[in-house]
């Protein structure tokens, strides 16, 4: 094998597969370089002001010629990474919870149905969500929104400027915590079961309850994968586009004041402005766009680094 | 008492040429088995022994062990010996009830602690766990503690109250003979030691908690020569002051270790107790066919 | 031996009689002391019944152990409780989704949905005017297409992936996952910066389907990754060994051992991108007639019809229109896991 050399349509397959298999770093280059081809006259119009102001604004006079235009990320980055935020802190615990109890605690048929039902979730379409998040849960949500200002009001995210609780970064929220329950459920679900059966055996035969074993055995195991698992949801959080549409009132001002009525998200700010967008303003509209993508991106790698560590060592 | 603590010591003596696992002549495994003095029931009243009444137990619809009734005096060891897929190792879980963690499986028969079913509705089975503490064939210490966490990890998931526990500590070290090799070093990982070493770990661990009774699940299986040799010698240490029953592939070591021995048999359908008696004379004198056969080498 | 043939298999371990109908006191006390709390305390309304009912509930529950089994035992049955609870919060969700869905969709449902076109009809007009033809046949055009751009790629990178295992593999498995985080967004933007505006100037089913591709490759060169390794080395070896070239053996043994699986990773990738909707607002034009050319004129898709009919509608006609897509686009998203689960159940049994 190693002296004869590779017969011809061998070397012809391999050509072919290694540059169908180079593709994906092929499309993610591309992605990278038009978007920052078409963002880069904003950036060099903003510098950093872009990431730093939010004001987003273009000034026609009555010819309709540009008198001024001013592109700032800062309320729709803060948006998307406060409603992202808020998403995996009420999803994460639901999601690892639910793990626990469909790898330790549920029956078996149970767990099949109930792991099903799950999947088929993660299945749906986020249309699904962002309609069901506004006809459904919205009202209900800001019912929760105006409960959690009543006794919690006095700290400071939970504060309100006006009596204004519907589209608010919370409801986003709550939103995308529901759609990223179910993935990472699965991922989650996934790393408790490679949880080595002999440590397991091991804390059961030394009297221990489930609780005990899973929290000397299974956390301390599952514990970078179910981070991982967490930093993915919150990759897809952030990336989201119509559910958050759906539900968010999008205001050009930073907000940290969750249960407010004014919220950003760089994907539904594209969405909203793409359609009556000038050349200039497009083109900032692609930078915002890059600007989301190398976001999900770094968090991806964080969380594909830490669910793929788990995979090679084993532990 | 006094020889029981160096016969086996004597006849352990790694030889050249003494493999663990090679056949030797029904002479040497008989000699080796009656140089031990067997300890009759009750001359070592510590914790209450173990019964066990017609246990049956299967794998969803394969019936995997057959009515099985063994008495395991308090204070002796005992050796279950046997082809693979005979059952020992499955007639041990169900003596600390670690069978039921296999989805399908099912058990009928009784189990009896200190005259107590431990299969009793109402039978708290973590307690019974501590009773009857187990080691199993491949060393599973707590990766992530260290090796003085690992000790002490059974109190620490059972939540129990020791009022000293450094002393616990080196005692139970001491005990599985590990002590001198890792009191220099309690807080290292684990899985620095060797498997040798692990496997001492993990009897030490066993016995933080106080079991009375221990279940050897091939503890030796996974080591080299070495390391088997000192994990006799601590069985022997330790079957002074608690109920041992060992599973064992390796008819030397039986014969090295216990006082009494099973043998279990499956014809390719449930595994069954064929004999059990005191070790020397189920070696010397078997009364089954099927053992002669088996502790001669003629199978198995 | 007659007494030993009547030994049943049984499963002591199992929660007898006696502690089950404990448990459903318990439970049922907490329903009663929920309903209580509701009395006397300020709580009201669901969320106010469902607070105090899980109060209640982990606090009977951890009790009765606490007097059972002592303190292990109860905190064991506090975990048990509160895990229960994340999952029934869980699928609280998925329940209420698919109630909304069916409840207000199917009186938007009419054989005209399947005949008939927006190209007549507004939003608002009533229900019997306008279907989705237009929107079902875009998006069959539009997936079946970004099936065929992304089938090769997907499965020749899984091939590299397991078969030729270059050195770049642990990178392309790096970046298919990262791809997979690719925002749906960006992929239209992508599409419209690379493609729509220096090139076509115009919105067309085609660059849909592109940017559908995108989102669609990474999950199918996954799943055709993870259905490969599945494949045990003796066979591609036999194949070597018997004197066939890498390329015979792949084509020959390896691929059609694999079939149902490459199935499933195709249902699984026309799942993923059947409902995506902002790359399709971007770039397709969303077209109200029925349009059979993917190169010209803009092409409608259910996503956008449900997106169109939720944005400008108002009347209650636009909300069943609405509802009724989302009916439609479940029913498919449906059948699809429906027949992933099934091929691949039937695979495992194999």
């Amino acid at each position: 094998m190693l002296v004869t050399k590779p017969r011809r349509s061998d070397q012809f397959f391999r050509v072919i597969v290694t540059s169908g298999g180079m593709s994906s770093l092929l499309i993610l280059g591309l992605i990278l370089a038009f978007l920052a081809y078409r963002g880069f006259e904003v950036f060099r119009l903003e510098g950093f002001g872009l990431i730093t102001s939010s004001d987003w604004s273009v000034v026609e006079d009555d010819n309709g010629s540009v008198v001024s235009q001013s592109y700032g990320l800062a309320a729709m980055l803060v948006g998307t990474v406060l409603s992202a935020t808020i998403g995996v802190f009420i999803g994460i615990p639901i999601a690892v919870l639910s793990a626990l109890f469909l790898e330790f605690y549920a029956g078996r048929k149970i767990r099949n149905f109930l792991i099903a039902l799950i999947d088929l979730m993660a299945a749906f379409p986020s249309l699904l969500f962002g309609l069901w998040g506004f006809l459904v849960l919205m009202p209900s949500a800001e019912y929760w929104a105006k409960l959690l200002h009543k006794y919690l009001g006095w700290i400071p995210i939970f504060d309100v400027p006006a009596p204004v609780f519907t589209r608010s970064p919370f409801i986003a929220g709550v939103v995308l915590a529901i759609m990223i329950i179910p993935i990472c459920t699965s991922i989650s679900r996934e790393v408790f079961s490679q949880t080595p059966l002999d440590r397991i055996q091991a804390a059961y035969a030394l009297g221990a309850t489930r609780l005990a074993m899973i929290r000397a055995v299974v956390i301390p195991f599952g514990r970078g994968g179910v981070i991982g698992g967490a930093m993915l949801g919150l990759g897809r959080a952030m990336g989201e586009t119509v559910a958050v549409y759906s539900v968010l009132n999008i205001v050009y001002q930073v907000n940290w004041q969750v249960l407010f009525g004014a919220g950003g998200n760089i994907a539904s700010m594209i969405l909203l402005k793409i359609g009556e967008a000038d050349r200039d303003e497009t083109n900032a509209l692609m930078a915002a766009g890059l600007v989301l993508f190398l976001l999900t991106l770094i968090i991806n790698f964080i969380a594909n680094f830490l669910v793929s560590r788990l995979g090679k060592t084993g532990r | 008492m006094s020889t029981h603590g160096e016969v086996p010591q004597e006849n352990s003596q790694p030889k050249p040429g003494d493999k663990m696992k090679t056949t030797t002549t029904p002479h040497s495994l008989a000699d080796l088995a009656s140089a031990r003095v067997v300890k009759a029931p009750g001359t070592q009243p510590i914790g209450s022994g173990l019964e066990a009444r017609g246990v049956h137990a299967w794998f969803g619809k394969k019936h995997a062990l057959k009515d099985v009734t063994l008495d395991f005096a308090a204070g002796t060891v005992t050796a279950l010996i046997g082809p693979s897929g005979c059952g020992k190792s499955t007639f041990l879980r169900t003596l600390n009830r670690m069978h039921e963690f296999i989805p399908t499986a099912a058990l009928a028969g009784e189990v009896l602690l200190g005259g107590k079913d431990i299969y009793a509705a109402g039978t708290d089975v973590t307690k019974i766990r501590l009773r009857i503490g187990m080691v199993f064939q491949k060393p599973n210490p707590f990766p992530s503690m260290t090796i003085g966490q690992n000790v002490l990890s059974g109190i620490k998931l059972a939540q129990l109250k020791v009022s000293n526990t450094k002393e616990l500590m080196e005692e139970c070290l001491v005990r599985a003979g590990l002590w001198e090799e890792v009191k220099d070093r309690l807080g290292e990982h684990a899985s620095a030691l060797s498997g040798g070493q692990q496997q001492r770990l993990c009897i030490a661990r066993s016995l933080a908690v106080r079991p009375e009774v221990l279940l050897m699940d091939e503890p030796c299986s996974a080591l080299d020569p070495g390391s088997t040799f000192r994990i006799e010698q601590t069985i022997s240490e330790l079957s002074r002051t608690m109920t041992i029953v060992i599973v064992t592939h390796n008819m030397q070591q039986a014969a090295r270790v216990s006082d009494y021995s099973a043998f279990m048999l499956s014809d390719g359908g449930p595994g069954e107790l064929v004999e059990v008696a005191p070790t020397n004379e189920l070696f010397s004198r078997p009364r089954d066919k099927r053992t002669e056969d088996y502790v001669t080498g003629r199978f198995g | 031996m007659s007494n030993l043939d009547q030994v049943k298999p049984g499963m002591p371990w199992l929660p007898t009689r006696k502690e089950r109908s404990q448990k459903a006191l318990s439970f049922l006390l907490s329903v009663l002391a929920s309903v209580v709390l509701l009395f006397t305390t300020g709580l009201n309304g669901k969320l106010g019944w469902v607070i105090a009912f899980f109060i209640s509930y982990v606090s009977i529950s951890f009790i009765t152990e606490y007097r059972r089994a002592g303190i292990p035992a109860a905190q064991d049955s506090l975990l048990t409780s509160i895990s229960r609870f994340a999952i029934f919060l869980a699928i609280i969700p998925i329940v209420s989704i698919l109630a909304t869905v069916i409840s207000k969709g199917w009186r938007g449902l009419h054989w005209g949905l399947f005949t008939q076109d927006m190209s007549q009809a507004t939003v608002n007009d009533s229900i019997e005017t306008g279907g989705m033809l237009a929107a079902i046949l875009g998006t069959f055009i539009m997936v079946g297409l970004a099936l065929i751009f992304t089938l090769p790629i997907s499965i020749l990178t899984a091939l590299y992936l397991t078969e030729i295992k270059g050195k770049f593999a642990g990178l392309i498995r790096f970046l298919v996952q990262a791809m997979s985080g690719v925002p749906s967004i960006v992929a239209g933007l992508f599409i419209l910066s690379s493609i729509v505006y220096p090139i076509t100037q115009s919105f067309s089913g085609l660059m849909g389907a592109l940017a559908l591709s995108i989102l669609m490759i990474p999950t199918v060169a996954r799943t055709a990754e993870e259905v490969l390794l599945l494949i045990p080395n003796d066979l591609r070896e036999a194949g070597l060994a018997l004197g066939a070239t890498q390329w015979r053996t792949v084509a020959m043994v390896v691929v059609p051992a694999v079939k149902s699986g490459l199935v499933t990773a195709i249902i699984l990738g026309v799942a993923r991108i059947i409902g995506e909707t902002a790359p399709l607002i971007l770039v397709t034009g969303g077209g109200d007639a029925t349009n059979f050319n993917p190169v010209s004129g803009p092409m409608g898709s259910i996503p956008f019809y449900v997106w169109k009919a939720f944005l400008l509608g108002g009347s209650e006609e636009s909300s069943y229109r609405t509802w009724a897509g989302i009916l439609v686009l479940l029913v498919w998203v449906l059948i699809l896991f429906m027949a992933a689960r099934l091929i691949s159940s039937r695979t495992r049994k194999r």
